[in-house]
């Protein structure tokens, strides 16, 4: 490859991702390939059991063993004065009182609260010493009940989690306005109710999770290594939780992470934990979960009951929604839940649906389970399940085509202002609809339908329009929910003499394609070749400021860099300006080249940018040399992709077993930067969903409250070869709220299309409901009823 | 894992001797249920003797009437073998659904039967087809050889080389697969040999069986159509998160009759 042939970057063409070859060739650089001078290595004694006091602590044996550095208990972490672990949002109950978190010490104290719990942690000189040890740790715990099912733990008799709150409920949180919804009910002519359950997931990035942590006594300060996806959030956290004295005593560096789905974003006890023994020992320690420690302790996802009713007029308009919602915490809060559960979920409720009157609560249940936190759409899934399933049974309701429904009830209008907070920015959903249902052949299906009986098979058809909420901002906003606000993004350009470029972002690559796609945004603008252009993330030390990634946020660190770009242009006009003696005015820029149309000379981008550093041809105290921009981008608005999935199933009635034979998806990601990526985040996500739908079920024992599911011979994870050929349309309706017109895509797939197979499935029965995932033998025993009622 | 010490002998007497001398030395052949096993700590075994690169145990051949394969054979090798494929194509059919590509390539007929894992596909295969298995101190049929859920006739420090598999062109193996592991849910396999009909059940739960009604009732003319789950014993099936025993003996009367619609 030379410079002569380095491609040019094109905002909305497909370039392959330049970070590819170098990641599947094995040549990527994870936390855990990092071994530092004095590496220890650390094992964690977790507890067996849900719900435990603990009593004696007896670490003789394991501490004589060969290699043994030293081990640390809950007890020795207060004493050191780590502080708990805290619920990263303000969420407030409707009686306006605080939500009750229980205190989560990054060890367990005296109790511990689901299994998996890490109760102690053994530092030896190789991993195997490490847990050998760790084996050799005796923890005396007295058992107590265990509950695992959210209203029973509401329940008069259920054991109670957490000693200053009764019934085990954190909050009751409520949205929207009661006495409207109730005026909606009651003016209605029709209305349909459900009870529907999320089943809980559980995340499984390719990566486990993995710290490596190193003390400098010297000087008292810092250096991480972590898997995440907010490295410079996570300084913050581990900052004030170590209490260290500032923020440069702590760097956090996030090399390669391989994938993450929410499950890298939280702050966790492990890594605390870690962190703190490397103080303790003043040598650097290293921890990499093992896959059933991922799947024990890595936040899980979604696990919420609720009841919903829809009520319409005769024609089928909604009128009024209300819903309630339980929402598994786990055995504490895990930092960003607070949010996902209330304004990442309930905001989103209406979908894109014009419903005037709605009223949603939702109650934070503590149960002797992991954790759960933002998994792929955090909470938008959860709501679209909700209204989609709805709207499925009111077209039933009312005898209308699914279609049809949806297309009553549309928003029409834009900006779009929901009775939840939040404001649509812009849509086309009748269009994009149109889009899915040719794409689709929505109008063959009844044919194929036929086609499959003949075979012996049940085909359905489902639909599912989704809007969700992406890019999340403005800081002002979310400070005004709970949250600390700071949700901007920033991008520093640094353009070099010889004409390259260093683009610096808080934003974090773990699989979106950031690396290409930042490149194919700014070489486009700065007319240079795509390999002239490195962008650096992850390292605290280098980025000076970033929020991370999560939520489709590319859009909001994108816009920080064109809007630097931009700067950078500029200032490169006032100093082609002093270099042709012109006024800065009369220099255009266009496809690498500084123009004058005045006197006819031309000067590149790259001959720019030496003179910028050369400081020779132009005034010093007028414009500063060198050529470096930065900017913070505070969008105005989220923004809110949406789009129409359609799923067609065939039932195998002797076995019960679904097959996905069609999906097709039309989505509105406002403008697209790189189709490749984003069709393959839509794969992704849509694999993801259409497994939460079939397949995926983390199953806690209800008694015991064992994760049965902690292995992939018992967990369900999708599979290419149980999927169909996926049909992708883009219908855009750019967002005003950045200056690229883009939405996000990251978690559309996985948001649109569980409801699409469920409604499929639905369809093919020809019944109200069925909970994920849609097993064999569940749906075999629906296909048995059917049979009996015919 | 357990520290451990780890061998690789070049002949089967080299192998015996190394297993013989050491009470905790495990023999490894593939690995793909003995490593997750040690990784978890789920075992403790002092050496392991890893039979993969033994001659002895090497290799497809067809033999008088039928086809022999060295116990080292990976799931990859019978799958793609064309000797299989010609006499025996049912067999390679069902190692090419084993796992995926990954495993296929890794674990091994040998070790997948020393395994008896009651959810493995083979077994139902050996038992079907009224295979022999031979071993380094003698040679058993299959019927002998698997003795219950993991477990079998083989002896401590013995070490099977090969299975010995009659030609039949009309036999089928069909897997419902657990949706998460791809073992068999329940698998079936279903063979029309000379002395009449032959099936086997695998994943029931207790280890694999064979389906005597059913044979029977083909044997005596019988309607393949007419097989149903009536005519097998409820008591062969446990259930589990993934299908209750009542779903198992209802799929295995399904996969039977879809497997013997196929016997050409």
């Amino acid at each position: 490859m030379t410079a002569m042939t380095a491609p040019m970057g094109k905002f909305g063409q497909s370039v392959k991702r330049v970070e590819d070859s170098r990641l599947i060739t094995g040549n990527g650089r994870y936390v855990d390939d990092l071994v530092l001078p004095g590496q220890t290595y650390a094992a964690f004694v977790r507890s067996a059991y849900a719900h435990a006091r603990i009593g004696a602590i007896d670490i003789s044996a394991a501490e004589a063993m060969p290699g043994v550095v030293k081990i640390l208990t809950g007890q020795d972490l207060v004493d050191g004065g780590l502080f708990a672990l805290p619920s990263g949002w303000n969420l407030n109950s409707v009686d306006g009182t605080p939500a009750r978190v229980g205190v989560h010490h990054a060890l367990a104290v005296d109790t511990v609260r689901f299994v998996g719990e890490p109760v102690a942690l053994v530092i030896a000189e190789t991993r195997g010493q490490a847990r050998d040890a760790a084996d050799s740790v005796f923890v005396e715990y007295e058992e107590l009940p265990a509950v695992v099912d959210m209203a029973a733990a509401l329940g008069p008799d259920a054991p109670q989690l957490h000693p200053d709150i009764p019934s085990n409920r954190a909050f009751t949180w409520d949205i929207g306005n009661a006495a409207e919804a109730d005026a909606a009910f009651a003016r209605a002519t029709r209305r349909v109710s459900l009870e529907l359950r999320n089943n809980r997931l559980v995340p499984n990035a390719m990566e486990p999770r993995a710290i490596n942590a190193e003390w400098r006594a010297y000087d008292g300060s810092m250096t991480i290594y972590l898997t995440h996806q907010n490295p410079i959030g996570m300084r913050l956290f581990f900052m004030m939780l170590l209490g260290l004295e500032s923020e440069n005593h702590l760097r956090v560096v996030s090399p390669d992470v391989g994938g993450g789905f929410g499950s890298k974003a939280p702050c966790y006890a492990e890594e605390l934990v870690v962190a703190f023994a490397a103080r303790a020992v003043g040598r650097p320690v290293k921890w990499t979960a093992e896959r059933t420690e991922s799947f024990l302790t890595d936040a899980h996802g979604r696990d919420h009951v609720t009841t919903a009713e829809l009520a319409m007029d005769d024609e089928g308009r909604f009128l009024g929604l209300k819903v309630h919602t339980l929402a598994n915490l786990g055995g504490y809060i895990s930092t960003s839940n607070a949010l996902v559960v209330s304004y990442m979920y309930a905001t989103m409720l209406c979908g894109q649906y014009a419903i005037p009157a709605v009223h949603a609560v939702v109650e934070g249940v503590y149960t002797n389970t992991c954790p759960v936190d933002a998994y792929r759409g955090a909470g938008r899934p959860e709501a679209a399940y909700v209204i989609e399933r709805l709207a499925h049974l009111a077209a039933r309701e009312i005898g209308v085509d699914q279609a049809e429904i949806r297309r009553r009830n549309f928003v029409k209008a834009f900006p779009h202002q929901t009775p939840l907070v939040y404001c649509y920015d812009s849509g086309d959903y009748e269009g994009c609809l149109d889009a899915a249902l040719r794409l689709a052949d929505y109008a063959g299906f009844e044919q194929r339908r036929a086609e499959a009986k003949a075979r012996g098979k049940l085909r359905g058809i489902g639909l599912s329009a989704y809007v969700e909420a992406c890019g999340i901002g403005p800081s002002k906003l979310l400070a005004s929910l709970g949250g600390g606000g700071g949700m901007w993004e920033s991008c520093e350009i640094r353009v070099q003499p010889g004409g390259s470029v260093e683009v610096l972002t808080g934003a974090h690559n773990h699989g979106q394609g950031h690396q290409t796609v930042y490149a194919q945004i700014i070489s486009e603008r700065f007319g240079i070749p795509m390999d002239r252009i490195t962008v650096v993330q992850g390292d605290t030390d280098r980025i000076q400021a970033g929020t991370g990634t999560y939520g489709s946020r590319a859009s909001v660190g994108l816009s920080a860099a064109v809007k630097s770009c931009e700067k950078i242009i500029e200032k490169g006009r006032h100093i082609v300006g002093y270099m042709l003696g012109i006024d800065p005015g009369e220099v255009d820029f266009a496809e690498g080249i500084y123009t004058s149309a005045a006197t006819n000379q031309t000067v590149a981008f790259t001959e720019m940018a030496g003179a910028a550093h050369a400081a020779s041809s132009f005034p010093t105290d007028k414009l500063e040399p060198g050529l470096v921009a930065t900017t913070f981008f505070d969008p105005p608005n989220f923004t809110y992709p949406a789009g129409v999935h359609v799923c067609e199933v065939e039932i195998d009635p002797e076995t019960g077993v679904t097959e996905v034979v069609a999906f097709n998806a039309a989505d509105d990601f406002g403008n697209v930067a790189n189709p490749l990526i984003v069709e393959g985040q839509v794969h992704g996500g849509l694999t993801q969903g259409i497994a939460q739908a079939l397949w995926e079920n983390a199953v806690y024992d209800p008694d015991t409250a064992q994760l049965m599911t902690a292995s992939y011979m018992d967990y369900g994870m999708p599979r290419a070869d149980s999927l169909p050929e996926f049909g992708l349309a883009f219908w855009p309706s750019p967002t005003p709220v950045n200056p690229l017109g883009m939405k996000g895509c990251g978690e559309a797939g996985a948001i649109g299309s569980p409801p699409a197979v469920i409604n499929a499935v639905c369809d093919a029965l020809g019944i109200a409901h069925v909970d994920m995932p849609a097993a064999p033998e569940k749906i075999w025993r629906l296909c048995q009823e059917r049979q009996e009622a015919l | 894992m357990y520290e451990l010490a780890y061998s690789r002998p070049e002949s089967l007497t080299e192998a015996l001797a190394l297993l013989a001398e050491d009470e905790g030395a495990q023999a490894l052949s593939g690995g793909q249920t003995l490593m997750p096993v040690l990784r978890a700590r789920l075992a403790m075994p002092s050496r392991l003797v890893d039979l993969q690169r033994l001659p002895e145990l090497a290799g497809i051949r067809l033999v008088e009437g039928g086809i022999e394969i060295g116990a080292a054979t990976t799931h990859a090798e019978v799958a793609a073998s064309a000797h299989v494929r010609a006499v025996l194509p049912a067999l390679a059919d069902l190692a090419g659904g084993i796992g995926d590509p990954a495993i296929r390539h890794r674990g091994t007929i040998g070790g997948s039967i020393a395994n008896n894992d009651p959810a493995a596909c083979y077994p139902s295969a050996l038992l079907a087809l009224g295979a022999t298995v031979t071993t380094s101190r003698r040679t058993l049929a299959a019927e002998e050889f698997f003795t219950g859920m993991f477990s079998t006739a083989l002896e401590p420090g013995e070490i099977v080389t090969a299975v010995r598999f009659p030609a039949c062109q009309r036999a089928a193996y069909i897997k419902f697969r657990n949706p998460a592991s791809r073992f068999a849910l329940v698998g079936a396999f279903v063979a029309q040999l000379p002395s009449g009909y032959r099936i086997a059940i695998t994943g029931g739960g207790h280890g694999v069986f064979r389906w005597r009604e059913a044979e029977q009732h083909l044997d005596g003319g019988g309607a393949m159509a007419a097989i149903t789950e009536d005519m097998l014993d409820l008591g062969h099936f446990t259930g589990d998160l993934h299908g209750s025993a009542e779903y198992r003996h209802h799929i295995a009367a399904v996969i039977v009759r879809r497997a013997l619609s196929t016997l050409a």
